[in-house]
């Protein structure tokens, strides 16, 4: 997943978008939440069960330490307070949620006070991640494909008891492209740090967003409804939009939304009403009485940070000190090609022709073309050894195959044009072509472009296009 | 009362008895009084003389089937066996069957003990007279127009009437111990965490406690050791070995500091009987006379425990008793939707004290209302455990009545709760603060009616409580 460039919707004027988002994420432990079953997608349907995981009568949780470890990484990597926690009961009855209440946290969650640096600088803070088990997943059969109107339900059990954290942002994401560059860094980090595949369209990663809207320049909070079902960030994106466009129509319509949750529909492009804030449940939450509360020690914390690979924001600011444009660092980091890049600026290679090579040449990944050589082709290139043809013909080669820039060029054939060749050349095209040239030195820069393909041509492709302007140039100014 | 276990499965170990000649003896028992007493809810005839087989089998071969070797135990029928129906005398079950074994009938079982029934209960064990039973009441074996106490009256009972030696109840405001002393057996509830939960069928987890029923100490003392130990499928489970207590039962009880309850032996709370504020003061004579240090002490907040109890159980047991909705195992009635479904399958299958603890637990826990009722209810709680903590500073054990009378007639108390809900007074401040605490015979009140005299201790101190216990059952010799 790469992030689109987009142009941002733009809201009707006077308003402010108000956003924050609760995203619930899969960890990739071995086994479940409070289980010795596999934690595994796809599977045949409740081959992954047991008596705890089905919430049979007389069965117990017993923690997995490695989703809690992987939930407090995530936490450092969030920048949150990780502290000790307390396990809750949240009940409510729903077929796919076999105990009929779920283990969560509720008041003592292990993640508080984060916060999220997206690529632009802006900071979203986050206000908790805590540990919680999945659900089942039900599918409901006839009807609209939801509950109410099925006439039968499914559900498979191999997803309940895998463990997920959720976290909580506070309403600070006030654009669109904000809302899905949040989601996306978030996943930068969570695969970054190996705590979650974070796929959305496999469910490991869900988004709900909590929209609503506020005339620019206020800092009340409205009403805001919370839009589930969200299956992609560009869907995010549709959502985010669609329920602001909804709320300003009411507002300028003299009505007012009301706080519920929405169900976004992605074929018909549309969120449709869910369960009203009135007859939302009293969730009753309480203790966990069949764990123990959970320590985090200043050791364990220590550990974790000292383990803490590099994370997205801070691989970007390195890429953008050593030169390159935030652009392609975004790109490079979400491909996890920016090691590379820095390993090739730091031995010598220009860091905006690494970049754009990067970028551009090697969507795939560098290959078998190391940093060094790399840096060496770049340096021919920046130099007027290669051309930039040359340099990206060069290049593919030594993606696929390895070996030395100048070996593979000469193999090619491609030697750099000394200036005297490129000069005979030109001479002999304007004494060709009287009329363009005249066109080009009374000032028709259009004509410049006839010169440098005929240049090309004639030396098929092997003069550097930048060298035969400059001559042309050199001309002019003479 | 029959043979004591530790005599029987010494026989059964050294090949002087066989494990089926235990095991139809004691169903011949069955036979010919359960009709009456209604002890069971199942019988698991076929089955425990197939086991002593085998256990005969493994002696035969010059093996150790372990040191409960070939004795029949009755297993509360809250518990799960695999492969046999686990009710909780609830019609909401149906003819459920765990797919897995207890981790308490798992160790009975490596300990050679052969489960000879599920015993009936107070719906999910929520009762004082197993009356509230969807399968009809047990009665008490000593008079059939009694009850036996409850929740766990069937266990009680069965070894009463001489049908297992020994049995296994659960305990979560005084479930085994006051139907121990209703019925004049020994009934022990452990430290919170010293015996397994997994697969005791959950009522309120914070306070549920499987522990031993025997007809004397000893033998409750040898059931006790088996039983506990740390489980790693239940993470409240204690991580430390559990105490072994066979070995000080002949130590007596000299110098031992035992503080009688002011609170709960007559003075602090009415209702507490004249015969069996009696028997409680002549046992602590007794211990004085066998040597121990003997005073009454005060722990002002016991008098809290009942109302406390009475909102930390039923809001546990609303959440804990969410699952059964119909949809997965058990009983199930029709509806038009999901959710008319859960309706119907719970109003069909639980029985009124079941529904109106989950209505009492489920406006405990209310948004609103948590600080006023579970919030408040839970710092009773601590206060509790800081009186008991201050009781023992010097204090070895405390001792109280086990319950406020003896055994009543059937239905005496049915028509309101709070009489029946007031026979847990004595009990319930050992569930809330996690402590051991047992109940003796200590001799017949005025009716002729068996009286329990109970041995408290702090946590882990089943040791000396076991102690101090097996002291005052000699005193009655």
């Amino acid at each position: 997943m790469t992030r689109e460039a987009v142009v941002e919707p733009v809201l009707p004027e006077g308003w402010e978008l108000v956003v924050g988002c609760e995203v619930h994420c899969e960890l990739a432990t071995a086994t479940k939440l409070f289980c010795g079953c596999r934690n595994g997608f796809g599977d045949e349907p409740n081959r992954n069960t047991c008596p705890v995981c089905l919430g049979l009568p007389g069965s117990l949780p017993v923690l997995n330490e490695a989703a809690v470890a992987f939930a407090m990484q995530l936490g450092r990597a969030l920048g949150s307070t990780v502290r000790g926690s307390v396990f809750a009961r949240k009940n409510y009855f729903y077929p796919d949620m076999p105990k009929d209440y779920q283990i969560t946290q509720y008041d003592q969650p292990t993640n508080v006070d984060g916060f999220l640096e997206l690529p632009t600088g802006a900071r979203v803070t986050i206000e908790r991640a805590h540990i919680e088990e999945d659900t089942g997943k039900s599918t409901h059969v006839g009807g609209s494909g939801r509950i109410h109107d099925a006439s039968y339900s499914l559900v498979d059990y191999n997803r309940a008891g895998v463990p997920l954290v959720e976290i909580v942002s506070a309403p600070d994401i006030h654009t669109i492209d904000d809302a899905k560059a949040y989601v996306a860094e978030l996943r930068a980090i969570l695969v970054t740090i190996g705590v979650s595949d974070a796929k959305m369209e496999e469910g490991s990663m869900r988004v709900d967003a909590n929209v609503s809207v506020r005339p620019a320049g206020s800092d009340e909070l409205r009403t805001r409804c919370e839009v589930k079902n969200i299956n992609s960030i560009r869907s995010l994106g549709r959502a985010i939009e669609y329920e602001a466009r909804r709320h300003i129509d009411l507002y300028n319509s003299g009505q007012a939304p009301r706080q519920e949750t929405r169900h976004w529909d992605e074929a018909n492009g549309r969120s449709t009403s869910g369960r009203s804030k009135e007859d939302s449940e009293d969730y009753r939450y309480f203790e966990e009485p069949d764990l123990l509360p959970l320590d985090a020690t200043a050791d364990e914390i220590a550990a974790i940070d000292d383990a803490m690979p590099p994370l997205p924001a801070g691989r970007r600011r390195l890429l953008t000190d050593a030169g390159v444009d935030a652009a392609s660092a975004v790109i490079l980091v979400d491909r996890g090609h920016d090691h590379f890049a820095a390993e090739t600026i730091r031995v010598g290679g220009e860091a905006a022709l690494v970049a754009r090579h990067l970028v551009h040449n090697l969507p795939d990944g560098p290959g078998e073309v190391d940093p060094a050589a790399l840096a060496a082709l770049v340096e021919m290139e920046s130099t007027g050894a290669l051309s930039s043809t040359q340099a990206k013909t060069v290049l593919a080669e030594l993606a696929a195959s390895g070996g030395e820039p100048s070996a593979v060029a000469a193999a090619h054939g491609f030697e750099a044009m000394d200036t005297g060749e490129l000069e005979g050349i030109l001479d002999d095209l304007i004494a060709a072509h009287p009329d363009e040239w005249t066109r080009f030195v009374e000032g028709d820069r259009k004509v410049q472009g006839f010169f440098v393909g005929q240049i090309m041509a004639a030396t098929k492709g092997q003069a550097d296009g930048k060298v035969v302007n400059q001559l042309m140039q050199a001309r002019l100014a003479g | 009362m029959a043979e004591r276990a530790i005599g029987l499965a010494t026989a059964v170990r050294a090949g002087d008895r066989s494990a089926r000649s235990v095991v139809e003896s004691h169903l011949a028992v069955i036979a010919e009084r359960e009709p009456d007493v209604h002890a069971f809810n199942l019988v698991l005839a076929d089955r425990s003389l197939a086991r002593a087989d085998e256990i005969d089998a493994i002696v035969a071969a010059g093996g150790d089937p372990g040191p409960l070797a070939g004795v029949p135990i009755a297993v509360k029928d809250n518990t799960c066996m695999r492969g046999v129906p686990t009710t909780c005398s609830s019609k909401i079950l149906g003819q459920w069957r765990p797919p897995y074994d207890a981790t308490v009938v798992q160790r009975l079982h490596e300990a050679g003990a052969i489960a000879i029934g599920k015993t009936n209960l107070d719906e999910f064990a929520m009762g004082s007279s197993t009356e509230n039973s969807a399968f009809g009441p047990t009665r008490n074996p000593l008079d059939l127009d009694l009850v036996p106490g409850g929740s766990s009256g069937g266990s009680a009972a069965a070894v009463a009437a001489g049908f297992a030696p020994l049995a296994i109840g659960s305990d979560t405001g005084g479930s085994i111990r006051q139907p121990a002393a209703f019925c004049g057996v020994v009934g022990m509830k452990p430290t919170y965490g010293a015996v397994s939960r997994y697969g005791l069928i959950a009522f309120a987890s914070s306070l549920d406690q499987i522990g031993p029923f025997a007809a004397d100490v000893a033998d409750a003392a040898a059931l006790f050791e088996v039983l506990a130990g740390h489980d790693p499928l239940d993470s409240t489970s204690i991580a430390e070995p559990a105490a072994q207590v066979s070995g000080v039962l002949d130590r007596g009880v000299e110098g031992l500091r035992v503080g009688v309850i002011s609170e709960l032996s007559g003075a602090g709370i009415d209702g507490i009987a004249a015969d069996v504020q009696d028997r409680t003061r002549t046992a602590a004579d007794a211990l004085g006379a066998a040597g121990a240090l003997v005073d009454e002490v005060s722990v002002p907040s016991t008098v809290f425990g009942l109302s406390a109890y009475y909102l930390i159980a039923p809001a546990e047991a609303s959440s804990n008793l969410s699952r059964y909705d119909g949809g997965r195992y058990g009983l199930r009635v029709d509806g038009a939707n999901n959710e008319a479904m859960n309706v119907a399958s719970r109003s069909a299958g639980f029985g009124d004290e079941v529904k109106r603890r989950i209505m009492l637990g489920t406006y405990a826990l209310s948004a609103g209302y948590y600080d006023a009722y579970y919030g408040k209810a839970q710092k009773v709680r601590t206060l509790i455990r800081d009186d008991f903590a201050a009781a023992y500073e010097n204090h070895d054990v405390l001792l109280s009545p086990t319950a406020p009378t003896t055994a009543f007639p059937l239905g005496d108390r049915t028509a309101d709760p709070m009489t029946m809900y007031v026979n847990d007074v004595c009990t319930i401040p050992s569930n809330l603060a996690g402590h051991p605490a047992i109940s003796v015979p200590y001799g017949v009140g005025a009716s002729g009616l068996p009286i329990g005299v109970q041995v408290l201790a702090p946590t882990r101190g089943e040791a000396v409580m076991f102690q101090v216990a097996a002291a005052l059952e000699r005193t009655m010799a």
